[in-house]
């Protein structure tokens, strides 16, 4: 496969009859080398971070075993520690954020690349990178003054009055908790989905999109039927994009989550997520088996991340296989 | 990206500090959150002074800094709860020589509290207290709060408790208190920087907390001292073991030193939370220095016990300006005794 890919590209005499040598003199070889050794350290990078995680909860994996995973009590001074509220925790906000930020961003990402005039497309564009680049802190902020009074007032006694007969929207309006999490997540990653999706829209082909029009389609048919489906596995990548940072989002979370280890139906009820315990009490763990609980707790976010992931790679097969079209 | 940027940034900083540094004496501290305002400016004022010592300390908390010099990748730690006898042996292990606690200033911690339509400075005895964080007690007008605050309507509304989510010294004195007055939280709950709380919501730091409790209603919590001094948050009395309502200020916090003082163990491990003298606020703690017996670096040791004398003597001139107690007396000349220990 090396030597075809080599005969595409040289010009010259066919790559596989020179000699490494002569090949490292052109350049080729040695930026090869070079890209491949820069590639080769993320893969070091992960394995190093996994080995890090895994030796230093040795003796956390060893005292609580599987049951780390069902446990709900987190009681530094008993020593009792079990993963299954931040788990909860994170997935919850998770799926919150994307609920709302899915349709949003992708909705976004449709006006921006089929139906906006270039010029509006552009400077929006500017402003949903700039969203992008706000350091989490800011909008943990923003969730505190002017989010959390939000809720507390009127969206929570409103979804309450209305679906309070669902157990998601029930229970006491403290204005923090699963619910608010899950909003200022939302907020935080549909730039996210806007970018990708909207670069990914931009990338399909003219001809897809002529072919629909001389066809008869509308616009919009042309749009939702032909450009969209085509753009399909970009547009997931996306998504997966805002997944990952959803899970691993720390300071935004802490902000407004509630920070209470907790299982609860109720999206307004307050939790805790995996990355914000971590950064709460990692400074001020003493006792070794504290602290190996909290890097196991970074273990299973990681894990959490992994397979996730590996989920989003198998839909993404498996939907452009159905499909046929796009790559 | 932007992070690791600034990740880059700050190893470009610190690698030009080392270089400006070279040729004087840097000694490396790292350790409580509570005392860094006052610990700073000592550092910065000792530094005036003797321009070719500098002390950099790094306030990544308590647990860090006892982990941190145990480990002696500093040269001292610093912490607002002592260390357990199980910490002591692992130094003592470890390097061959004991560490020793030196109490620096003091701290409290105040209950704080928002319900709409009072005003009044409320009442709080210890019984309401760990009633209120037990989760036992759960409506403000509680017989258990209303029989101490006779003349103040409190509404029948629920109360919504907020405590730390961070790991904190603040945690610490608040819940070592709580097991001094109430058994069931000593069995149930017990004390530290995080535990495991019965009910409640979290906020992350001092501003986290002020931050819940001003804009949910009917909330109460913890906040240390000097927070609410500076930020001018209204704060309730708490009753000592002497039966008299006191509210928390630099001369009450003083005043439960000087009654500890007198049975202060040789170590200076103790906790002064609910202390005895009639003036005395209960929720008071020492934070403490965490200084090694031995120095193999003759020159870093000198600078260290003479920045320390100089804590003790004019350093204590600086910190009532900012909120903390300053040493009782007694106190100081003990610890100027201790210094002789440093080899």
């Amino acid at each position: 496969m090396a030597a075809t890919t080599h005969t595409v590209h040289s010009a010259g005499p066919v790559a596989g009859s020179r000699s490494f040598l002569d090949r490292l003199r052109d350049g080729d070889e040695l930026a090869r080398l070079i890209t491949f050794v820069f590639a080769a350290t993320t893969v070091l990078i992960t394995c190093l971070l996994v080995f890090e995680l895994w030796t230093g909860s040795a003796a956390s994996r060893h005292k609580f075993g599987l049951n780390f995973f069902f446990t709900r009590v987190w009681d530094p001074n008993s020593g009792d520690f079990g993963a299954l509220p931040f788990i909860y925790g994170t997935l919850v906000t998770a799926a919150v954020s994307l609920v709302i930020a899915v349709p949003l961003g992708i909705g976004a990402a449709i006006f921006l690349a089929e139906l906006a005039p270039a010029r509006v497309s552009d400077t929006l564009q500017f402003f949903i990178d700039l969203l992008a680049a706000v350091p989490s802190v800011i909008y943990g902020l923003l969730g505190v003054f002017i989010v959390i009074p939000m809720m507390r007032e009127y969206i929570q006694p409103a979804l309450n009055n209305t679906l309070g007969f669902l157990p998601f929207f029930s229970g006491p309006a403290y204005g923090i908790g699963f619910l608010t999490a899950g909003i200022v997540l939302a907020i935080m990653v549909i730039p996210y989905i806007i970018s990708v999706s909207r670069e990914v829209l931009l990338s399909v082909p003219r001809d897809q999109r002529e072919a629909a029009l001389a066809l008869g389609s509308t616009r919009w048919e042309s749009t939702w039927k032909v450009v969209v489906p085509f753009a399909r596995t970009g547009i997931m990548g996306s998504i997966f994009l805002a997944l990952a940072r959803a899970l691993g989002e720390t300071m935004a979370v802490t902000m407004v989550i509630g920070n209470t280890p907790n299982i609860s139906a109720s999206l307004f009820s307050p939790g805790y997520s995996i990355a914000a315990v971590i950064a709460n009490e990692f400074t001020e763990a003493t006792g070794d088996l504290y602290l190996q609980a909290l890097i196991e707790l970074g273990l299973v976010l990681f894990l959490l991340t992994f397979i996730l992931n590996g989920l989003a790679r198998i839909l993404i097969v498996a939907t452009s296989q159905r499909s046929g079209g796009g790559h | 990206m932007l992070r690791r940027f600034s990740a880059l940034l700050v190893v470009a900083l610190a690698t030009a500090v080392s270089l400006y540094s070279q040729g004087n004496l840097l000694i490396n501290g790292a350790g409580a959150t509570f005392p860094y305002p006052v610990y700073s400016k000592w550092f910065d004022e000792y530094h005036k002074a003797h321009s070719n010592i500098q002390i950099n300390y790094q306030s990544v908390g308590s647990g860090a800094g006892i982990k941190q010099v145990t480990e002696g990748t500093v040269d001292f730690g610093a912490s607002d709860g002592p260390m357990n006898d199980e910490q002591m042996k692992g130094y003592q292990d470890k390097h061959g020589s004991p560490i020793l606690h030196f109490p620096t200033v003091l701290g409290a911690a105040v209950p704080t509290y928002n319900i709409p339509g009072v005003s009044a400075t409320l009442n709080f005895t210890p019984e309401a207290l760990a009633g209120i964080f037990l989760g036992r007690v759960t409506k403000w007008n509680d017989p258990l709060i209303a029989s101490a605050n006779k003349g103040v309507n409190l509404p029948a509304k629920d109360i919504v408790v907020v405590h730390r989510s961070d790991g904190s010294g603040t945690t610490y004195i608040w819940t070592d208190y709580l097991s001094k007055v109430s058994d069931d939280w000593k069995n149930k709950v017990g004390k530290g920087t995080s535990i495991n709380w019965p009910v409640g919501l979290g906020g992350k730091g001092s501003e986290g907390v002020t931050g819940l409790v001003k804009q949910t209603p009917n909330s109460m919590a913890y906040v240390e001292l000097t927070y609410a001094a500076q930020n001018n948050i209204p704060y309730g009395t708490v009753k000592n073991s002497s039966g008299t309502f006191v509210k928390a200020d630099l001369a009450s916090v003083s005043a439960a030193a000087a009654s500890a003082a007198k049975d202060m163990p040789a170590d200076f491990r103790v906790s002064i939370t609910n202390g005895s003298g009639k003036t005395a606020y209960p929720i008071s703690s020492f934070t403490w220095l965490l200084i090694p017996s031995k120095f193999s670096d003759a020159s870093k040791r000198d600078a260290l016990k003479d920045f320390l004398k100089w804590a003790l003597g004019d350093g204590q001139g600086l910190v009532e300006p900012l909120s903390y107690a300053k040493l009782p007396k007694d106190v100081v000349a003990k610890e100027l005794k201790q210094i002789g220990q440093i080899q």
